[in-house]
């Protein structure tokens, strides 16, 4: 297989999942002829016709809550939506029905679905199409938050995402759709969820992040080993719920020392949970400075003259990771 | 098969809204009901020919300054075009050949009456006051575009599809109380109404018998979605009757249909009689905005026929063999209108300003103390990165 950008990985994963599975099906807005806004489904409906791939109304509550019907039923939607911050308008029915359906029914309606959505900020786009939101998902009960930071681990993710048996948030990191391309291997591959990943290891000080902030995060962790000789152990999460709290542990009590990288607000972030479980679960005694987070702050996402320096950047996790080095 | 061809023959009617349905009767009532016709009204037809007796009475200077206004929006629809193309402006939705939509739609408000656009309304908005560069501020991704105009009682545009038409529903519950003898209009697409939002603002209205006008600009499209995939009823004024609301279909490119429907609903809701659905037929002739490609997923040939629907085109046609407008009128007033846009293009270049030390500063009425804290790490991020 030729070196893939992420959309061409992501619709790799869902050409597999179509032709492997008759009850699989996609749904969205503008998602056939058009084959997406982002062309992540490109070409698919001509593959799978249109009842498998299915264009809808412009309604996302519609779209969610009729695919959890279909899910019931014994299909397998992967539903798309436009833009993260339209799941908004989804909310209802991802929290009341998407969430829940399988504990109200104790187990007897599996919702075995995948919502997929373009997440995050720096594409120069107007308001509410920047914004990084996981966190409601990640604290909504029932769920899986699933965000791949690469074309390759995309589509081993987004396989998953769609073999596992319940409801999975796929969050896409859309700054990266096209950055950079990936062997992506000719047969299927996935990955286990609830796995992060050790993308670089090093025993100084642990950097957790995930999505579109990994490449920030790979660029400081280069420069911190070239320029000031520390070595960063760079963690991305890949599932952002359940969290491996493990394989963070391991890291933190190793190194001592974490900073944690995300697109999300601060407050009641993701950040805020993996601190509070490194601080419970152990790593505490073995802290050597406070734990930081490098979040957008508590603002909605700006508009895009001004958006270049609202996002966390290597120089800023440079910054924090030579500050904590300090630390006495 | 766009599903665009306004039903034909289009039923004309001076009183369209005579045709509004019968509320249901209270209570639980075995027979059938019938919801009643929902007329079309179209009075200048595509030769920019007049039915007899249709003409509305609308002054000459009203006309002549409707048709300057859907000359300087397209003017400005062009220019923010190449703007984008020359890497000066964000993404951009165009708005071709809705002019006649987009400005009768406002034209029977006044300065007291409200309005709450779509994102595709920018000709009605620089009717309602906003300034073109005001707009080119909008669309080039700085924070300064988007509050409406101290004077104009606008929202601002509606970014996420259906969402401003609850909110503009509570503005007309809330007139209605305080007695407030004006309307509210609001503005969106087919597509749009798909969401559910707009059917429960409809169904508010009519319960609360709101002083709103609903506009339904059916342009056919919604992206790369034709109406026929949108809609099982294509009839999409059928949904306003089902809910109690006065509904009408109207030729949305004859520019005198739409202002006479346009006043009529005004004038009712005006009157305390309650809110009206206009579906107004139109066709998105250009881009769904810069970021997308039509020929993607629609037959050129879907767009060749509304040529000839021009609503430009055809009020002039009209214009100039009764003799209120030259051709050379037209000619000039073409001239003045690019002129405009290039000077406000020109005072847009030199004063647009990026304000990165300022987005913190709209979130609450006062900032809280944790925020604040936010905001002074955010100032020494910045002053580190040597950004003004
Ligand atoms: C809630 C929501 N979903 C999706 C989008 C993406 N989107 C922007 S415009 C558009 C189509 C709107 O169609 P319509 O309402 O017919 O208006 P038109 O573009 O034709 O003016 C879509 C799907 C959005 N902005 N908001
Ligand atoms: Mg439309």
């Amino acid at each position: 297989m030729p070196k893939c950008t992420m959309v061409e990985a992501l619709n790799l994963a869902l050409d597999e999942a179509l032709g492997n599975d008759q009850q699989v099906c996609l749904m969205g807005q503008d998602i056939g002829v058009n084959g997406g806004v982002f062309r992540v489904t490109k070409d698919l409906q001509t593959k799978y016709g249109a009842d498998r791939v299915m264009d809808t109304p412009l309604a996302e509550c519609g779209i969610i809550g009729t695919a959890v019907g279909m899910a019931i039923y014994g299909m397998k939607p992967i539903a798309e939506i436009q833009f993260s911050g339209f799941t908004m308008q989804a909310f209802d029915q991802i929290e009341q029905n998407m969430a829940r359906y399988r504990n109200r029914t104790q187990g007897r309606f599996n919702i075995d679905m995948v919502m997929r959505a373009p997440y995050g900020g720096g594409i120069r786009a107007v308001e509410h199409h920047s914004e990084s939101r996981e966190a409601y998902w990640v604290h909504t009960p029932g769920l899986k938050v699933v965000i791949p930071s690469g074309p390759r681990n995309a589509r081993a993710l987004l396989a998953a995402s769609i073999a596992d048996p319940g409801p999975v948030i796929f969050y896409e990191p859309k700054a990266i759709y096209r950055a950079f391309r990936e062997d992506v291997p000719d047969s299927p591959e996935t990955m286990e969820l609830g796995k992060a990943n050790i993308a670089q290891s090093g025993d100084d000080i642990t950097i957790i992040s995930y999505g579109a902030m990994m490449r920030p995060a790979r660029e400081a962790v280069e420069d911190l080993t070239e320029l000031h000789s520390i070595n960063a152990e760079l963690i991305d999460l890949l599932t952002i719920s359940p969290i491996d709290t493990e394989t963070l542990l391991q890291s933190v009590t190793k190194t001592g020392r974490c900073i944690i990288v995300h697109e999300g607000h601060q407050t009641c972030g993701v950040g805020a949970e993996i601190a509070a479980r490194l601080a419970e679960g152990g790593a505490f005694e073995y802290l050597v400075a406070p734990l930081k987070r490098l979040t957008a702050p508590d603002i909605p996402h700006p508009y895009f003259q001004v958006e270049q320096h609202f996002l966390p950047d290597p120089d800023d996790i440079i910054g924090a990771a030579r500050e904590l080095m300090e630390w006495t | 098969m766009s599903g665009l061809e306004p039903d034909k023959p289009i039923e004309a009617s001076c009183d369209p809204m005579q045709a509004s349905p019968p509320l249901p009767a209270s209570g639980f009532n075995t027979r059938a009901i019938d919801l009643g016709r929902i007329e079309c009204l179209q009075i200048l037809d595509e030769h920019g020919d007049i039915e007899e007796g249709l003409q509305p009475d609308i002054e000459d200077n009203e006309l002549l300054r409707v048709h300057r206004a859907m000359l300087l929006s397209r003017a400005f629809d062009s220019r923010m075009l190449a703007m984008q193309r020359q890497g000066q402006m964000g993404t951009f939705a165009p708005n071709l050949g809705q002019e006649a939509c987009m400005i009768g739609q406002v034209w029977p408000l006044g300065d007291e009456d409200w309005f709450s656009p779509s994102y595709r309304a920018f000709g009605a908005q620089i009717w309602r006051g906003w300034s073109m560069e005001r707009l080119m501020t909008l669309w080039a991704g700085y924070h300064d575009g988007f509050p409406p105009p101290d004077d104009v009682k606008d929202l601002p545009f509606s970014i996420v599809i259906g969402s401003h038409v609850l909110p503009a529903t509570g503005i007309a519950m809330a007139m209605r109380r305080a007695k407030d003898p004006h309307c509210m209009v609001v503005n969106f697409g087919d597509g749009a109404f798909s969401q559910g939002a707009i059917t429960e603002a409809m169904n508010f209205a009519a319960v609360d018998q709101a002083p709103i006008v609903f506009v339904c600009e059916n342009n056919g499209w919604a992206i790369s979605t034709p109406l026929d995939k949108q809609a099982g009823n294509e009839v999409l004024a059928a949904r306003g009757a089902g809910y109690g609301v006065h509904s009408i279909r109207v030729d949305g490119n004859d520019i005198l249909a739409m202002m006479t429907a346009m006043k009529e609903a005004c004038d009712r809701a005006r009157r305390g009689e309650g809110p009206t659905l206009i579906e107004a037929i139109t066709f998105r002739m250009s881009l769904h905005t810069t970021a997308d490609d039509p020929t993607v997923y629609r037959d050129e040939s879907l767009v060749e026929p509304w040529h000839n629907r021009c609503p430009i085109r055809r009020f002039e046609l009209w214009l100039t063999r009764t003799n209120r407008l030259t051709t050379q009128d037209c000619d000039r007033i073409r001239e003045e209108c690019e002129q405009e846009v290039l000077d406000a293009r020109a005072y847009f270049r030199k004063n647009a300003t990026a304000k990165p030390r300022e987005i913190f500063d709209h979130i609450y009425d006062t900032i809280t103390p944790e925020l604040e804290s936010q905001r002074m790490d955010y100032l020494r991020r910045l002053d580190r990165k040597g950004v003004e």
